[in-house]
């Protein structure tokens, strides 16, 4: 089962992918506001990323309902696989 | 599709695109180099934001062509905007976008002093997204009611291009609706007139002649979704969530469809689609296999499959793509399959350029481009030899050369994908380019190579492995020396008996060889066989390679395993024949290139050559010679 370690390394990188900057650490309250150029089109690129590289799918009520980090996180955390 | 699969992947691409930031003069072709490779949407994007960074505007000595283009459109397209530009480098044009606020593309067409007019567009792209043109229709209406929403539903689009066109004098560009929505009736969904489904697909159909009479060019996604499907381009949650029609990750793909259509406008696409021949145009090697060996037409699967491609091709040439050949191969062997083999659909007639030689190909491919007075970015290359794609994506980045799967059968819709020779009108000139190409153009002699191949060469990282002749290789170095025909010195043949004869021989050797190299494995490509004849002399009874390694300088690293062995064997002397055939005429001066001194040539061409083995130096390659036998 992933760690959340592992979680969010691999959420590291797509931020810095996403944002192409290598500064950004990655805490469960980091939220929008805190990155500059986090927008909603910004929030869809991560989300499709995630959705990529852990191979799950984030139905509507689980993307309106992210507000920082560690939602997402949790989510993907649930959705992965056991063992 | 999310990543284009015609394009070359770079294995450290992201370390490319941050490393942009801070290259020096080399940024700018870096840039190009990672516009024009296999990247997701997410590394499109971030080259986008790192090379807007860099370059405000390209460099002043580039030769992009400047396009501004504004996207009216009824959802969003902020994630496009990124893989748009990019697609832009890749086709030669420097985009800049402007983007319609969201439902507000009208009222900014028909206001003079909005953003739009300010922006002052060269090309506008007008993209209306399904659900909001299906929404006068329910399943419940009746036939005629459709009719007439259908007619209003065109209207305004026919109003839209009216007044863009007032506006700003410039292409229009005008993207086909998306088949978003599911059926309710089923394969016969058609006979329901109210069905949004139908109603959509009716709409795309009508677009086709009113873009027509109308000067508006169609990017025609409809039609590229009916070959991939709807998930690989529309995510409803992404649409009910953000309004983005176009999912993320079909970004790149969308990007290359929109610019290769606006590159059509500028004159920017490929003119010429230039083919290998073995084992692209047909299985096997003409030069080894001969005419009756090469596999071509009816009969077998694979036979087929190069038929199909070759039918493909064909097509190309009648609506004026013009055909050229850069092979390696003796011209005699190459032309007589044109001539002679039924089952060719392509002939030598329809091929306006000609070039089966043993030069290296990025040299043909200029020789080509000079010859049909063309410019070498109007190349498109066609190879299954990931060596020779390689190397003419270092030596000639100008020339497109798609990736190919090892599939045959898969050659012509890669090469369609693609979309190098977009077109956005066909006219009679088209229909008859081909020919006059042919006409103008003369088969010259070709010049020495001007390439510098040794970098390249040193980046492939070849490892010659060699071993004696052993069982395990029995069969693969009788096949090997009874098939080789080009590159074989004396052309001897011989039975597995008398392979195992030579493997007990203590006077004798029989040398295997492979090439390796960072593409893998190209298994046994030379075979050696040597004799000692009166305690010093080490006569060259068979010498053979792959013509497929050619140019690799794997004949000097040979040559310098033949001396390693003949020493232990107590020889001074290595002596080379040469027998003449029809078909080796390209090793006729092996020995004499390799510094052997010619002894004896009798009139038939026949000759016997001499390596003093003292004074030998082995010449420096870029290959690492590793003896099988001890590791």
């Amino acid at each position: 089962m992933a760690t959340e370690a592992s979680i969010y390394q691999t959420l590291t990188e797509i931020f810095h992918d996403v944002f192409v900057r290598e500064d950004i650490q990655l805490r469960p309250d980091l939220k929008a506001a805190d990155v500059e150029g986090w927008d909603s089109f910004k929030q869809i690129e991560i989300i499709v990323a995630a959705e990529q590289r852990f191979g799950i799918r984030l139905n509507s009520r689980e993307m309106d309902s992210l507000t920082c980090v560690g939602d997402l996180a949790r989510v993907i955390e649930q959705k992965l696989p056991e063992g | 599709m999310s990543e284009l699969p015609w394009l070359a992947g770079l294995p450290d691409a992201r370390q490319r695109i941050r490393a942009l930031g801070g290259a020096g003069p080399a940024a700018w072709e870096l840039a190009l180099e990672l516009a024009g490779s296999r990247l997701d949407f997410l590394l499109t994007n971030a080259l986008d934001t790192v090379i807007r960074r860099r370059f405000p505007a390209p460099p002043a000595d580039s030769t992009l062509k400047p396009v501004r283009l504004a996207i009216l459109g009824s959802g969003t397209f902020a994630h496009l905007h990124g893989a748009i530009r990019v697609a832009g480098l890749r086709h030669a044009l420097w985009i800049e976008l402007y983007e319609c606020a969201f439902g507000q593309y009208r009222q900014e067409l028909q206001d003079p002093a909005s953003a739009l007019h300010r922006f002052q567009p060269t090309a506008i792209l007008i993209a209306l997204d399904g659900y909001h043109l299906a929404a006068g229709v329910n399943a419940a209406m009746d036939a005629s009611s459709c009719a007439q929403e259908l007619d209003s539903v065109r209207a305004r689009i026919h109003q839209t291009w009216t007044d863009a066109r007032a506006a700003f004098q410039c292409p229009i560009l005008h993207q086909t609706v998306l088949p978003v929505f599911p059926d309710v009736l089923g394969s016969n969904e058609h006979r329901l007139p109210g069905s949004r489904c139908h109603f959509l697909q009716q709409l795309n159909q009508s677009l086709r002649p009113m873009a027509d009479a109308s000067g508006v060019d169609l990017v025609a996604i409809d039609t590229v979704i009916g070959q991939d499907g709807i998930a690989q381009w529309h995510d409803p949650t992404l649409w009910h969530h953000a309004k983005q029609e176009i999912a993320p990750q079909a970004a790149p793909h969308y990007g290359d469809l929109v610019v290769r259509v606006l590159a059509a406008r500028q004159g920017l696409s490929r003119k010429c689609l230039v083919l290998d021949l073995d084992n692209t145009l047909w299985g096997g090697v003409i030069g080894d296999d001969g005419l009756d060996g090469i596999v071509l037409g009816q009969g077998s699967a694979q036979g087929e499959t190069f038929v199909a491609f070759q039918i493909y091709v064909k097509e190309l040439a009648r609506r004026g793509v013009i055909l050229a050949v850069c092979s390696k191969n003796d011209e005699t062997n190459a032309l007589e399959v044109f001539d002679q083999h039924p089952d060719m659909i392509l002939r030598r007639a329809d091929i306006a350029c000609f070039c089966a030689n043993w030069s290296d190909k990025a040299h043909n491919l200029r020789e080509i481009a000079r010859q049909l007075n063309i410019g070498i970015d109007s190349l498109v290359f066609v190879d299954d030899n990931p060596f020779e794609r390689e190397l003419v994506r270092r030596e000639l980045p100008e020339v497109a050369v798609p990736e190919l799967s090892d599939d045959p059968a898969t050659f012509a819709q890669t090469v369609s994908d693609a979309g190098y020779f977009e077109s956005i009108a066909i006219t009679e000139e088209d229909l008859a380019r081909s020919a006059q190409y042919i006409g103008n153009s003369n088969r010259e002699a070709s010049r020495k190579s001007a390439t510098d191949l040794r970098s390249y060469l040193e980046d492939l990282q070849m490892r010659l492995l060699w071993k004696r002749f052993d069982r395990v290789g029995l069969q693969r170095i009788v096949q090997l020396i009874n098939k080789s025909n080009q590159f074989n010195l004396t052309t001897r043949r011989y039975t597995p008996e008398q392979v195992l004869e030579v493997m007990a021989d203590p006077k004798a050797f029989g040398l295997q060889l492979r090439l390796l190299d960072r593409f893998g494995d190209n298994g046994v490509i030379a075979i050696v066989i040597g004799r000692l004849r009166d305690g010093h002399d080490l006569v060259l009874d068979t010498w053979l390679m792959s013509c497929r390694v050619l140019g690799r300088q794997v004949e000097q690293a040979t040559l310098a395993v033949i001396v390693g062995v003949a020493e232990s064997l107590g020889a001074t002397r290595l002596v080379g024949e040469y027998v003449p055939t029809k078909k080796n005429d390209m090793v006729r001066d092996h020995y004499a290139s390799l510094g052997f001194t010619v002894e004896h040539q009798d009139p038939s061409g026949a000759s016997r050559s001499i390596l003093e083995m003292a004074g030998f130096v082995p010449q420096q390659t870029s290959i690492a010679i590793i003896d099988e036998t001890v590791t």
